[in-house]
């Protein structure tokens, strides 16, 4: 096999049944999956949430101004993804790797903001034993911030395989694939922030 | 092949366009949570908000609007399989232990 004849052997998708990308139909599904667990914890947070018990109320201590921040920033997190992979798409890796750290900065500033709010309402007196509220509260929304930090991983790990040269062009469908999974987190963040945080 | 069911994805112009308007609904979430008029309103308007900044992540950023259907179709089967699932245990679960509730 001569040199040219591996690089078209890696280039080139093999066909399949559906004729789409297999890892892009098995992310689809993966993330179709993933409404159901986040659907079972909203839903425990939705039944437990005015069991408060001796513990502070939802209202007592949710800081919506300072969450809305958080969302706008997770949501801007999504702008930067997608110019992430348009940049790549286009072979612009120096864009890529500032788009993707961005993303990744813009996801720690976020979890940043929830380490300070589950610091603040451990202050106020709401822990994960407190009451069946904040139990349902810190694990909807820790399970949220540890796929958040998944994905920062994951994006620092793809900047790094840019700066390394290991990410050329024609893998575009790896930055793709970390970008749906970094949109599905943030879709997942406006429907908590709105349901949990903003609906009395 | 796969590019035989897409369609060309957003330039990043749109994008930004796109970001823009969730930044605008997200304020406006916000300031719809402070007017005490709005009150009886809040959660259908909330939830209307949330479903439009749904649709324009799923559509634009994740190319859902641009894709292939297949994707969608996996995407929305697991939603509806949640929403139904969750939404019949809440109702039975409230029915059933109404002191809990």
């Amino acid at each position: 096999m001569t040199t040219a004849d591996v690089t078209t052997a890696h280039t080139e998708e093999h066909p399949t049944y559906t004729g789409l990308n297999n890892v892009k139909m098995a992310m689809w599904a993966f993330l179709g999956s993933e409404w159901l667990f986040f659907g079972s914890l909203i839903s425990t947070y939705l039944l437990f949430k005015n069991r408060t018990g001796s513990g502070p109320k939802p209202q007592e201590i949710y800081d919506i101004p300072f969450t809305s921040v958080s969302s706008f920033v997770l949501l801007m997190s999504s702008l930067t993804m997608v110019l992430a992979l348009a940049a790549i798409q286009r072979g612009d890796h120096k864009k890529l790797r500032v788009w993707l750290v961005a993303t990744a900065l813009l996801g720690c500033i976020f979890i940043g903001g929830q380490i300070f709010e589950f610091t603040t309402f451990v202050h106020e007196g709401l822990t994960l034993k407190t009451s069946p509220f904040g139990s349902a509260f810190f694990v909807l929304t820790g399970f949220h911030g540890a796929h958040v930090t998944i994905g920062i991983l994951m994006l620092l790990s793809l900047a790094g395989m840019s700066s390394l040269g290991k990410l050329p062009q024609r893998d575009a469908n790896k930055v793709e694939m970390v970008g749906l999974y970094w949109h599905f987190v943030d879709i997942v963040w406006i429907v908590i922030f709105t349901v949990v945080y903003l609906i009395p | 092949m796969a590019q035989a069911h897409e369609h060309k994805h957003p330039g990043e112009k749109e994008y930004i366009k796109i970001a823009v308007i969730l930044a605008v609904i997200t304020a406006l979430e916000v300031a719809v949570y402070y007017i005490e008029s709005l009150r009886p309103l809040l959660v259908p308007v909330l939830l209307s908000m949330a479903f439009v900044k749904f649709v324009l992540v799923a559509g634009w950023f994740m190319h859902l609007k641009f894709d292939s259907r297949i994707f969608r179709r996996l995407f929305i089967v697991g939603i509806v399989t949640a929403l139904g699932v969750f939404t019949i245990l809440l109702v039975t679960l409230l029915v059933a232990f109404p002191a809990h509730s």
